[in-house]
C-alpha cells in the first residue's frame, strides 16, 4: 500500500497508512527475536494496530460517504481501480476474446469476447482504458474509435445469433475525437450502435464501471438493465468539458461545480431513472478491494441475467423500448398553461 | 481528453457565419460582396453571388420545404424543465426564459406533417435560434414522438438537423434522448418507412450521434459543419492544424459517410424524389 496513487482529500487516511505500516513493521522485528508473544511492549503495539485499523476504518466510510460529486469523478478515475481487463480477469471462466470490426481495425479501446459468468455464458463487451502507460496510449486512455463500436456491435450481433445474453462495463471518458474518428464516421458507428442494441433480440445488461462519458458510454450501453458502480460516474459531458464550454475555464473550481451541476453520480443517475441499480462499493472504493468490488458486480449482473433470461423475447424487447422512451423531463400544454409569451410573429402558420 | 489549450478558442474559432445582419443591404461573409436583403431572402437565404448557405431557424425551414400552407403543426408546447436544478453562470430556468423571449419558441424543434411537392411527409426542424438547436427533453421527445407517428401513418420522415449536439443543462436526461429517438428509429426502421435526413451547418454532438446519422437517405448542405467532436475539442486534442475542409459536408460525402451534397434549392425536389423511389405512404 505504500506506493498507493493518492487523491489529496484522502490525505489524512494516508497518513494512519504511514502510522499503521509503521506499527506492523515495528510489531515483526519486536516480535520476532523472542518468541514469546506476550511481551508488554507487543501487546502495547498490537492493540495500538487495532486502535489504528479501527480508525482507518471510521475514516474512510466517512470519507467515502461524503463525497462530492468532483471526488467521486477522481475516484472513478483513480489509477488502480480495476477494469474490464481486471474483471475479466477476476470474474470470467474461458475467456474468448474476439477482435476486429472486419472493416477497417481493432481497437484496443474495446474488449469483446465469450466468457462464462458463474454458470452463465454471455458475451462481455467493455472499455478497457489501460493499466501501463503504453496500453493506455494504445487504449487511447479509453477513448474508442469508430472500429471499437463497430466491432463491439459485431461481436454482439453474434451474440444475438446463438443466443447468448451481453454483458457490457463501461468506463470511458468520451468517444474519441480525432482527424481519422470523424472520417470514418464516429457519429455514426455509435449511432448505429444505439439503434441497433435496441432492437437486439437478446437480453443486454450494462454496468458504468468508471467513467460514462457521453455517447461514447452510451454506444455499448442501450440495455435492459443498467446499473454503476457506487463511486462511477455516468452524464453527457465530462465535468472538466462542460466547465470550459458553460464557465469558460477548467479549473478545481470550475470542474466542481460543473460536476455537481451534471448529477452524474450514482445515486442521481438512480433519483433521476437513468439507471437502475447502484452497486455498492468496499469501504474505499474499488481499488482498495477489487475482489470484492468484482464480487459484488458478478453477483448483481448474475442476478439481471437470470431474471432477463426468464422473459419472453418481444416482452423484453417492449420493456427496453419503454425504458428508453419515458426518459426525459417537460411539461404537458395540457399539465400548465404555458409561461412562454409567444411573440406573434410574421411566421406562416398552419391552414 | 479537454487538456488546456495552448491558444485561446478566441484565437481558433471559426469565423461567426450565423446570423444575417441588419439592414437593407449587407455584406456577405462569404464573399464580401454587397447584396441586397430582401434578395437574400428570396434566395432562401443562400447569397446569390457566392452561394454561401446563411443558417435558418425552423419556423423558415418550415416555410422554404413545405408547401405552401400544408404544414400542419403537431406537438406543440411541451414546456422544458429543470429537472436537475442545473446552474452554471445562469440558472437554467433563466436561460430557457431568456431564450424562450428572444425566439417565441418553447425549444429548439418543430414538427409536423406536410407536403413537399405533393409528397406526404412528417416532417421535423430543429432550431438553432433556440439554444443552438441542442437536445435536451422537448427535443428528443418531439422528435420521438414524430418519428411514432410516422410509423403508424406510414409517413415518410424528414428530419433537418442543425444542432449543438445534446444540452448539457439536462445533462443525463439529454444524453438518454440519443438512445430514445435511435430506439424510435429502429421500429420505424422495421416498418419499412423512408427516413430521409437532411444535415445543416452545423451538425455535432450527441445529434449527429444519434438519429442524424441514421437516416436511409442522408442529404447535407453545402459547406455545413458536421462530426461527432467538434473542431477545437479535434484541436485540442491532437495539437495539430485541422485540413481544409475538415467535417465539412463535402468531406463527408468523399469520406463515404453521406449519401449527397445538395444546394439548399433543390433540396425540395431531392426529398420528393427519394419518396417518389421509396416512401409508402401517399
Amino acid at each position: 500500500m505504500a506506493s498507493f496513487y493518492q487523491l489529496d482529500f484522502e490525505k489524512p487516511v494516508a497518513e494512519l497508512e504511514r502510522e499503521l505500516e509503521e506499527s506492523q513493521t515495528r510489531l515483526r522485528m519486536e516480535a520476532k527475536p523472542g518468541e514469546e508473544s506476550a511481551s508488554p511492549g507487543v501487546a502495547d503495539l498490537q492493540a495500538r494496530i487495532a486502535t489504528l485499523q479501527e480508525k482507518r476504518r471510521t475514516l474512510l466510510s466517512d470519507l467515502y460517504s461524503n463525497l462530492t460529486a468532483w471526488q467521486t469523478v477522481r475516484v472513478a478515475r483513480h489509477p488502480a481501480r480495476p477494469q474490464t481487463r481486471d474483471y475479466v480477469r477476476m470474474l470470467c471462466k474461458d475467456f474468448q476474446e474476439l477482435h476486429g470490426d472486419r472493416r477497417f481495425g481493432d481497437d484496443p479501446a474495446i474488449v469483446t469476447g465469450f466468457c462464462r459468468l458463474g454458470s452463465v455464458k454471455c458475451l462481455l463487451v467493455g472499455h478497457q482504458k489501460g493499466k501501463e502507460t503504453s496500453e493506455k496510449i494504445s487504449c487511447h486512455f479509453g477513448c474508442a474509435h469508430p472500429e471499437g463500436y463497430r466491432k463491439a456491435l459485431r461481436a454482439m450481433k453474434l451474440a444475438e445469433k446463438f443466443g447468448l445474453p451481453i454483458v457490457t462495463l463501461v468506463d470511458t471518458p468520451g468517444a474519441y475525437p480525432g482527424l481519422g474518428a470523424e472520417q470514418r464516421g464516429q457519429a455514426e458507428a455509435i449511432a448505429v450502435n444505439l439503434m441497433e442494441m435496441s432492437r437486439l433480440r437478446t437480453p443486454i445488461v450494462s454496468v458504468v464501471i468508471g467513467e460514462g462519458g457521453s455517447g461514447g458510454a452510451l454506444g455499448v450501453a442501450v440495455a435492459d438493465r443498467v446499473g454503476m458502480l457506487q463511486f462511477a460516474w455516468y452524464s453527457v459531458i465530462s465535468p472538466e468539458g462542460c466547465a470550459a464550454i458553460l464557465w469558460k475555464e477548467a479549473n478545481e473550481q470550475t470542474n466542481t461545480a460543473a460536476a455537481r451541476s451534471l448529477r452524474l453520480t450514482a445515486k442521481d443517475n438512480l433519483d433521476l431513472g437513468i439507471i437502475d441499480h447502484v452497486i455498492a462499493e468496499p469501504t474505499g472504493g474499488a481499488h482498495r478491494e477489487p475482489l470484492a468490488a468484482a464480487e459484488a458486480l458478478r453477483a448483481w449482473v448474475v442476478s439481471q441475467l437470470d431474471h432477463l433470461r426468464g422473459l419472453p423475447i418481444d416482452e423484453l424487447l417492449q420493456k427496453r423500448y419503454e425504458r428508453f422512451r419515458r426518459m426525459g423531463a417537460f411539461t404537458e400544454p395540457s399539465e400548465e398553461p404555458p409561461v412562454v409569451e409567444v411573440k406573434p410573429s410574421a411566421a406562416t402558420k398552419a391552414v | 481528453m479537454t487538456q488546456t489549450a495552448s491558444r485561446t478558442w478566441s484565437e481558433i474559432r471559426p469565423a461567426r457565419r450565423s446570423a444575417i445582419p441588419e439592414g437593407l443591404w449587407l455584406r456577405c461573409t462569404s464573399c464580401s460582396k454587397m447584396i441586397y436583403r430582401r434578395q437574400l431572402e428570396t434566395h432562401l437565404h443562400v447569397c446569390p453571388e457566392c452561394g454561401f448557405h446563411y443558417r435558418v431557424g425552423a419556423e423558415e425551414r418550415v416555410r422554404q420545404l413545405a408547401d405552401e400552407g400544408s404544414f400542419q403543426a403537431l406537438f406543440e408546447g411541451l414546456l422544458p424543465a429543470d429537472p436537475l436544478k442545473f446552474r452554471d453562470l445562469k440558472a437554467y430556468p433563466d436561460r430557457l426564459k431568456a431564450e424562450q423571449a428572444k425566439t417565441g419558441r418553447s425549444d429548439a424543434v418543430k414538427a409536423g406533417t406536410c407536403f413537399i411537392k405533393g409528397r406526404s411527409v412528417m416532417l421535423v426542424c430543429l432550431d438553432l435560434t433556440f439554444m443552438m438547436g441542442s437536445m435536451g427533453s422537448v427535443v428528443g421527445e418531439v422528435i420521438t414522438r414524430a418519428i411514432e407517428k410516422a410509423t403508424a401513418d406510414n409517413l415518410p420522415l424528414v428530419i433537418v438537423s442543425g444542432s449543438g449536439g445534446a444540452r448539457m443543462q439536462e445533462a443525463g436526461l439529454s444524453l438518454m434522448q440519443m438512445a430514445k429517438t435511435s430506439a424510435a428509429l429502429a421500429r420505424f426502421d422495421d416498418a419499412g418507412g423512408l427516413f430521409i435526413s437532411v444535415l445543416t451547418d452545423p451538425t455535432t454532438g450527441g445529434v449527429t450521434a444519434s438519429f442524424a446519422m441514421l437516416g436511409d437517405v442522408i442529404i447535407a448542405e453545402p459547406g455545413a459543419l458536421v462530426g461527432f467532436a467538434g473542431p477545437r475539442v479535434i484541436q485540442q486534442t491532437i495539437r495539430q492544424e485541422l485540413p481544409e475542409g475538415f467535417q465539412r459536408a463535402e468531406f463527408l460525402l468523399r469520406s463515404g459517410l453521406i449519401d449527397a451534397v445538395a444546394p439548399r434549392a433543390s433540396l425540395r425536389s431531392e426529398i420528393a424524389r427519394l419518396c417518389d423511389y421509396a416512401g409508402k405512404g401517399m
